[in-house]
């Protein structure tokens, strides 16, 4: 009964239902780009917002964006590295790891909206942080973290273990060892894995819309205590809550653009990076 | 020092439940829990304020089922294209447009919903507005199909090669084999992708609150508007007054979805380890 | 102390490495019973017996690389240079230095050549470049490998034959100027030709320092080592100058191996 049509017909489908997904991503793109693209100009990059955002620039939300993916990382990354480097190569099977593992499987699965009532409640109001950069990073700190510790074990685990145990033989410490021998050459894997969170971290509305976002304000902040604006919550707003959305239209589909670029630039930087030196260590 | 920053993921966990109950729990007493398996969610009013979240729960249900409806058969077969059938060239480019795919913003997709999508439901079907739960069904499905389709991918690799050469030998066709070797042979696997499919789609706030129409009521028809508990959260929130009934009542619905998507995940991650896969 | 035996027999020379009652756990399974036995300075000594008989187990437990071993357990004493390592409060880092380690498969850092045997040094503080320089190149020449690459130090190490690289990583564990050198199964990965290269190596280096062999191969320990002791399923068999095992072993298991009947 097999005959070779019914075969290729539903080789077909399969392929058709494939290619139909890539279709799907392209579009998406090519609409955004196109759309966006005659807005990205040098004015709208660099010029503050006018008119409740109907015209001008959104420096305010490219900077508050920044700031706060500056702020992220520079907590996840110490601590998601220093998480991976204890289960990689410290942690023993008790129960310990156990907890960790499972801690870590949990934050992965918790909703972004979730993180984002969680800062509410400790950073902004117990902590008394208030709406501000400072609660914003350690908001989306917590989101990214299991993305980066998973990324950086993985990195340091494909490290050969002769490597570990021909150092150790020689007389160097179980920290000599890590720092000379195994952190160097799991480095791309754990750059990687950062530059992905942070990618994620850039394009997060919900966790920033409760603890840092903030629509018009149409200046550059100044201490990590003050609110910002962010590209992905003035997406929302003006897609959403503008009063005028056909005329801003425009600007949406620039802010969208902008977004867009940051995030998968970070991506392919990411890729472009692990290639790389995948090149340079092979083992 | 390391084990430190290693506790870090427990204490942060701790705190979330903590913290949302914590802001929850006053709710508990007054108006109680009871009030909250209202039909209603109407939770600022002249009259009587219901905070029921049954209203919400529907909406959540409807959209998820309905995404999945979508996205099982599309991440499915695709990831059998890919894992199975396609050349190795093909899949070097078929792979970076699911990641592609895969880390676009949410709100990114959700705007792109509102301002394509939803005018292209509305005129097919000759409704009032595109804004309903098929439109963020359709959206969240686009979200969640990268998601499923990379594990249900990592699942049918991991099918030993010694059964499909077993069943090659036998002189089963190459699509014989992936549907009756290869595929029930990776089907663990694939429930739980499903099962992260799943718990993603449920934890979306973005997309949906920007083309679902956010009318809390319960219905199953999927050209109305509804409503779910992540949207209603991240909509209200921001009016709301600290401390009221009604920030209460938005933090236990956040109860709720955290307990739901934590229990999604931790069965999809059993099922993952138990049928001997890395995750 | 050793049996009487091996006292007689080994009357002639100084003992560096003796293991006293030696028995080894891995978790709840016990890998090795009861082992005695001395091993003398200067001299190479093999250890062979069929797979699993523990003597590899029994080899890691004179650096005390079993240590990284999760359930790990060690009873008894393995005295070198007449202090047992086991003892609480021994720096386990400075055995190491002592007692270096040449594994089976050859496992050369991704550095170049001249960074890989420089490691141990550098790690135990050398800095001054000259003397790094002094200590690569020596250990190059000791392991027979110097010719061969002394005009591409600063290549990849992993671009050298396999051969070669096991030569380098003899090479390292020179470098940071050990009494004695264990040696598992150095050549099992090798090439007939590259095989003999290192067999002469050992010959060579026997009077610099103390080896300890461990080898599958019978041949291979008749040639090279001046004593053998014959390990199976965790206990010591027999221990006795190379000659007289393989030409008239005392016992019966001893005698099975030797002629192949198991193993």
């Amino acid at each position: 009964m097999s005959g070779s049509f019914s075969e290729n017909l539903i080789y077909g489908l399969l392929r058709a239902i494939t290619y139909a997904i890539v279709l799907l991503v392209g579009y998406i793109l090519f609409d955004i780009v196109i759309k966006g693209l005659p807005v990205l100009n040098w004015e709208f990059v660099s010029g503050y917002p006018h008119q409740s955002g109907a015209s001008g620039g959104i420096l305010p939300a490219i900077a508050g964006t920044f700031y706060l993916v500056l702020g992220t990382i520079s907590v996840a990354l110490p601590l998601g590295v220093g998480s991976a480097i204890y289960l990689s190569e410290y942690a023993f099977q008790g129960k310990f790891t156990t907890i960790i593992r499972m801690a870590i499987i949990t934050l992965a699965g918790v909703p972004s909206i979730v993180y984002g009532l969680f800062g509410l409640g400790l950073f902004v109001l117990f902590f008394r942080f208030g709406a501000s950069i400072l609660s914003g990073s350690l908001t989306l700190a917590c989101m990214v973290l299991p993305t980066i510790i998973v990324a950086s074990e993985e990195a340091l685990r494909a490290v050969p273990k002769g490597y570990r145990e021909a150092s150790l033989a020689l007389g160097a410490t179980k920290w000599e060892t890590i720092r000379t021998n195994v952190l160097p050459y799991s480095l791309s894997g754990m750059i990687t894995g950062s530059i992905l969170g942070v990618g994620r971290a850039a394009g997060e509305t919900a966790p920033i819309l409760l603890t840092v976002a903030a629509f018009f304000l149409p200046k550059l902040p100044n201490s990590i205590f003050d609110q910002v604006m962010a590209l992905p919550y003035h997406l929302y707003i003006l897609a959403t809550q503008h009063p005028d959305a056909e005329k801003v239209r425009p600007m949406q589909y620039g802010t969208a653009l902008v977004l867009l670029l940051l995030v998968l630039g970070l991506s392919l930087g990411a890729i472009f990076i692990r290639a790389h030196y995948r090149k340079k260590y092979k083992w | 020092m390391l084990i430190g920053a290693a506790s870090t993921s427990v204490l942060i966990v701790v705190l979330i439940f903590l913290f949302l109950g914590k802001e929850a729990a006053p709710f508990a007493l007054t108006p109680g829990l009871s009030a909250l398996f209202d039909s209603k969610w109407i939770p600022v009013s002249f009259q009587r304020e219901r905070f029921g979240i049954l209203p919400l729960l529907s909406g959540s249900a409807l959209v998820t089922l309905l995404a999945m409806l979508i996205t099982i058969p599309f991440s499915v077969l695709g990831a059998i294209y890919i894992a199975e059938l396609a050349k190795p060239l093909e899949r070097e480019i078929l792979k970076p447009f699911i990641e592609i795919l895969a880390s676009i913003p949410s709100v990114v997709l959700g705007f792109f919903g509102l301002v394509v999508l939803a005018p292209l439901v509305k005129s097919f079907f000759g409704l009032n507005t595109g804004l309903n739960a098929l439109t963020g069904a359709i959206l969240l499905s686009i979200m969640a199909i990268p998601t499923v389709i990379s594990i249900s991918e990592d699942a049918l690799n991991s099918v030993p090669h010694v059964y499909k050469r077993a069943s090659l030998a036998l002189g089963a066709s190459q699509l014989q084999t992936i549907f009756r070797v290869t595929v029930p042979a990776a089907l663990p696997g694939i429930i739980a992708a499903v099962m992260l499919g799943v718990g993603r789609v449920i934890g979306e706030t973005m997309a949906v609150m920007m083309v679902t129409g956010n009318a809390a009521i319960i219905t199953a028809n999927p050209l109305d508007p509804v409503r779910t508990m992540t949207a209603t959260i991240a909509a209200e929130m921001g009016e709301v007054p600290f401390g009221s009934v009604h920030y209460q009542a938005l933090f236990c619905i956040g109860v709720v979805l955290l307990l739901v998507t934590f229990g999604l995940n931790v069965i999809g991650q059993q099922v993952l380890r138990r049928y001997g896969m890395r995750q | 102390m050793v049996d009487k035996k091996q006292a007689l027999l080994l009357e002639d020379f100084d003992i560096e490495i003796v293991s006293r009652d030696l028995n080894f756990y891995y978790g709840d399974n016990q890998a090795l019973f009861g082992i005695s036995v001395g091993m003398p300075a200067k001299q190479v000594t093999a250890l062979i017996g069929p797979s699993g008989c523990g003597k590899s187990t029994f080899l890691r437990t004179l650096n005390r690389m079993n240590d990284i071993i999760p359930g790990a357990r060690v009873e008894g004493q393995v005295l070198i240079s007449g202090k047992d390592i086991y003892q609480h409060g021994t720096d386990v880092v400075k055995l190491r230095r002592k007692v270096g380690m040449v594994f089976q498969k050859s496992n050369p850092f991704p550095k170049s050549i001249f960074e890989n045997v420089a490691y141990g040094p550098r790690i135990h503080g050398t800095r001054d470049r000259q003397q790094l320089a002094a200590i690569v190149e020596k250990s190059l020449v000791r392991a027979g490998l110097w010719e061969e690459v002394k005009d591409r130090l600063n290549d990849n190490a992993l671009g050298l034959s396999g051969g070669q690289q096991q030569r380098l990583c003899i090479a390292r564990a020179l470098a940071v100027d050990p009494q004695i050198l264990l040696m598992d199964e150095p050549a099992s990965a090798l090439d007939p030709k590259s095989t003999a290269r290192v067999e002469d190596l050992i010959g060579e280096l026997r009077e610099l320092y103390t080896i300890v062999i461990v080898t599958h191969n019978m041949q291979q320990a008749a040639r090279v080592s001046d004593f053998t002791a014959f390990f199976y399923e965790g206990a010591l068999v027999e221990f006795n100058a190379t000659k007289l095992i393989f030409t008239n072993p005392k016992e019966k298991q001893t005698e099975d191996y030797i002629t192949g009947r198991f193993g």
